[in-house]
């Protein structure tokens, strides 16, 4: 048996949820880490605004991205899986996807919000606990469900473990385009392509005046016209907007709320600092906005504080006078 | 392993935390939301250090090797300043009426960085205060949502505070469950960093006591006050300050200052009594019941224990009723012209004198319970020189305590006052899990096996593992605070668990000066019990009590006055 870790790392795999880590080496730490029992996650929470690349590959092949979970059961010897769907998902792919999980796999309905989609926030309402980040470190790789070495992945990146296995990889990836794109949909292309070349090719090109959010359509970050041409890291998502059509303030509200509701309240410049933003949108004053930034950036506990800031930073900066 | 600090190389072990070696090291870094008794949630982000050029927070962050921390630079300084004033941004000030009034972490941290507290206008100054029976009040305006007050409670074994949803944002508030209710142990008040909890009367009613002039006020002090007291003044932790405390109460125009100890050896005869009466007709295991936050554990979450729990009352409560009943009359006073105040380390005593059957003859045997930090802030109120004092003594009506009746102020008092009055042996105790020691002792040829527990949630566990073998102790005192009473949720501010080790230290120290070590060679005792406890009618009048199921009581609340207008 070729050891499919190595094939993990010969073609670079990075984690598909946008983190960007490679999958190699996450699974080379809880293959090689002692602990009584180990686990494996699907992290099917897609929970960013206008994002629905996992949605795709659940509905229509649940059998690879099953296949994914078991690879890395049997590989790291755990004897139980998971899947962690969110609401919707999992009211839609429940039956479908039961009927191909076997025994071994468990599906599991996401609790809370946005943040309930953060790694370590998965484990704690798998566990029965509110969904909550821990604190990192340990990682759930070295400390995860009831304290056990545990591995988290996204539901895209399983569907090309199984890919990988089978050596029919293409250093490719799932891009979900979504907003005024007059050709919605989720399209497979080259992890190299140019945000340019991607919306051409799937007939995306607006004729109209537009800016993209690129990552998401809450942490995603904004990008003009004249910054298309490079790859997409991160999420795979891309989001166009109208730019007539878009009222820029309503644009920050909805990002605000919808953090503000899917954030965990747990530290101060994620909580405060995403409130007095919405105060500011509120008043269409952005003179202190930089020092939410600054403290959300440097000093939030989980990666979702760290991130928020993206969009009404890059949002401002480029777009607001 | 080692680690790189300032520059500066330092030996580190494995597992540490970056707060706790710099500390070690000499090295400052502010902190606010960390309390030593709770596991780091870090929230606040104020402990924020930089590694390897990004900021974490060091209360939480586990050393790694080679790791290099800088404690303080101008970005540090930046984050913390901002974070500050976002704290400040959901905390209504109210520094006159506030716990941390001179020793505020948050007031203190704004003058090192230079904060504007007022940079952003407090976004929950409409927030509501809610009030848990006649012992806690809990202004949600003032709540910088760290959570430490639902950890510790949680930690005692209680469950009763609570995240919720409003609107946008979470709010800390009680349970609305028909299954949880505060016990009034009073932690969440002392690991509360922003002063959102406070005993009731705390401080708007710390002149009550005075008010009816024609009274004669009575204090009776509780032990584990002696040796914290003086932390309201500045004096150094485990200081022994009762003959200061004496006179500075006389001061206030008190007009007779007796000592709790006294009640408790009259508690320790009735309890030991009542031991040796149940190990007879194998009624165990026997439960203490002197702390009223355990009783009323009992009472809401086990009460299937209820009959375990000893009929004595608590020590402050009988030398009440010994005061209004046997000393008003032989001094010719008329009881109902008496004010008799406890000065107590705990504020589930403003709970306990409320309970309607301690009355006797439609009296109470107590009128006031004031804590620590009343007493604190009333004499630094009426300008008392507390440090300068000349030391006073107690009225000792009854004579002086015996060393046992100090005890009872610490983990373990009670049950030793106790078992030393029926033996002539010492128990040796060994902790058997985090906060329960255990000794195996004779007793009339039977073999007793004893437990002394403090804090509720290790209570808890114990009552579980008596669940499944009734066997496992016979005689089990509980305290439900942390180090039992020096611990208490009365107690000066900051508490923990360097500072308990030596409000003890102190109050060992005030035990061993006691002349009579037991209970039962205390002649002025044995002598009330000639006098005036010769019936079992009056014993039981004076020094038993009842208890019984509880339901959850209602949790008051109130609006926020509108102060600022916003
Ligand atoms: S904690 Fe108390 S003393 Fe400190 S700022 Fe708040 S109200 Fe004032
Ligand atoms: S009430 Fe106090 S201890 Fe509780 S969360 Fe608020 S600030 Fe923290
Ligand atoms: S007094 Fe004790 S039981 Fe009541 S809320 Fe506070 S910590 Fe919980
Ligand atoms: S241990 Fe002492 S201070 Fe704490 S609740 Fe019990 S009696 Fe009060
Ligand atoms: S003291 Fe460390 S995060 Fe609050």
């Amino acid at each position: 048996m070729v050891d499919i870790i190595l094939k993990l790392k010969e073609k670079q795999l990075l984690g598909r949820s946008g983190s960007m880590f490679p999958v190699g080496e996450k699974w080379e730490v809880v293959r090689s880490i002692p602990s009584e029992k180990k686990y494996v996650v699907c992290n099917a929470s897609e929970g960013e605004i206008d994002t629905f690349k996992d949605y795709y590959l659940l509905k229509n092949y649940p059998e690879v991205v099953i296949d994914g979970i078991l690879i890395a059961m049997d590989t790291l010897g755990a004897q139980k899986g998971y899947i962690y769907l969110n609401k919707d998902y999992y009211q839609e792919f429940f039956p479908a996807l039961k009927s191909v999980a076997g025994e071994r796999i468990e599906i599991v309905e996401k609790k809370g919000g946005y943040i309930g989609g953060e790694e370590t926030a998965v484990i704690e309402a798998i566990e029965g606990n509110p969904p909550e980040p821990r604190i990192k470190p340990p990682f759930p790789s070295e400390k995860g469900l009831w304290g056990c070495s545990t591995l988290v992945n996204n539901v895209e990146t399983f569907y090309f473990v199984s890919k990988i296995k089978k050596d029919d990889y293409r250093e490719s990836r799932f891009y979900s385009i979504g907003g005024d794109a007059p050709n919605r949909g989720v399209f497979e292309f080259p992890e190299s392509i140019t945000i340019k070349d991607l919306l051409e090719k799937t007939d995306n090109s607006p004729s109209f005046d537009y800016f993209l959010q690129v990552g998401g359509g809450a942490c995603g970050e904004v990008m003009l016209e004249n910054e298309i041409n490079r790859k997409i890291d991160g999420l795979g998502s891309v989001i166009i907007y109208d730019r007539e059509k878009t009222d820029i303030n309503l644009l920050m509200k909805k990002w605000v709320d919808f953090l503000l509701v899917g954030n965990c309240d747990k530290c101060t410049p994620c909580r405060e600092g995403l409130y007095r933003i919405m105060e500011m949108i509120e008043k269409g004053n952005y003179d202190e906005i930089e020092d939410m930034f600054y403290v959300m950036e440097e000093t939030s506990l989980c990666p979702l504080g760290k991130v928020a800031v993206t969009p009404f930073k890059t949002l401002l900066k480029k777009i607001w006078k | 392993m080692e680690v790189i600090i300032n520059g500066k190389r330092v030996e580190t072990k494995e597992g540490e935390k970056i707060l706790t070696v710099a500390e070690r090291n000499g090295f400052y870094i502010p902190v606010l939301c960390f309390h030593s008794d709770l596991c780091a949630m870090a929230s606040c982000r104020i402990c924020v250090v930089a590694v390897n050029g990004k900021f974490v927070p060091s209360c939480s962050t586990e050393v790694r090797n080679g790791m290099e921390i800088t404690t303080n630079s101008p970005a540090l300084e930046k984050a913390r300043k901002i974070n500050l004033e976002l704290l400040f941004s959901q905390h209504q000030e109210e520094c006159d009426d506030c716990i941390w009034n001179l020793n505020c972490k948050m007031l203190d941290l704004a003058k090192e960085y230079g904060v504007e507290i007022n940079r952003f206008w407090d976004r929950k100054s409409h927030y509501p205060v809610y009030h848990f029976g006649a012992s806690l009040e809990y202004d949600s305006s003032k709540c910088i949502d760290c959570r430490n007050c639902i950890e510790i409670c949680k930690k005692q074994g209680v469950e009763f505070l609570e995240i919720k949803g409003r609107g946008h944002l979470f709010e800390v508030v009680p349970s609305e469950k028909e299954n949880r209710d505060c016990i009034y142990c009073g932690q969440c008040i002392n690991h509360c960093p922003a002063g959102a909890f406070e005993a009731v009367g705390e401080f708007e009613g710390i002149e009550k006591p005075f008010a009816e002039k024609e009274k004669k006020v009575i204090f009776q002090v509780a032990p584990a006050v002696r040796s914290t007291i003086g932390e309201e003044f500045g004096l150094p932790y485990g200081s022994v300050s009762t003959g200061k405390l004496v006179s500075s109460l006389r001061e206030l125009g008190v007009d007779k200052v007796f000592d709790v100890p006294v009640g408790a050896d009259f508690t320790t005869i009735e309890e030991s009594k009542e031991l040796l009466e149940r190990i007879e007709k194998n009624n165990l295991p026997m439960f203490t019941s002197c702390c009223p936050a355990w009783v009323k554990f009992v009472e809401f979450y086990y009460p299937e224990f209820i009959p375990n729990l000893t009929s004595v009352r608590s020590p402050h409560i009988i030398l009440g009723g010994l005061i209004k009943e046997h000393f008003a009359k032989k001094e010719g006073f008329i009881k109902e012209e008496l004010m008799v105040v406890s000065l107590m380390p705990c504020v589930a005593k403003k709970h306990e004198i409320e309970r309607e059957e301690l009355m006797i003859d439609g009296v109470r045997p107590v009128d006031y319970v004031m804590t620590t930090r009343e007493v604190g802030r009333l004499l630094k109120k009426s300008g008392v020189d507390f440090g300068n004092i000349k030391e006073g003594e107690m009225d000792n009506p009854f004579g002086e305590s015996s060393g046992s009746g100090v005890a009872y102020g610490t983990s373990g008092g009670v049950m030793q006052s106790a078992f030393y009055n029926i033996s002539e042996k010492e128990a040796e105790f060994r902790e058997v899990e985090e906060g329960v020691s255990v000794a195996e002792v004779e007793v009339k040829r039977k073999k007793i096996r004893l437990a002394v527990v403090h804090g509720l949630g290790n209570a808890k566990k114990v009552l579980e593992q008596l669940k499944k073998d009734p066997e496992k102790y016979h005689y089990i005192e509980v305290m439900a605070c942390s180090g039992g009473c020096i611990g208490g949720g009365g107690q000066s501010v900051p508490t923990d668990e360097k500072i308990r080790k030596e409000r003890k230290g102190g109050l060992c120290k005030a035990t061993g000066e006691k002349k009579i070590r037991k209970a039962k060679d205390n002649q002025e005792v044995i002598a009330v019990y000639d006098d005036f406890l010769s019936s079992e009618e009056a014993i039981s009048k004076i020094c038993h009590t009842r208890y019984y199921k509880v339901g959850k009581s209602f949790v008051r609340k109130s609006e926020q006055k509108e102060k600022n207008g916003d």
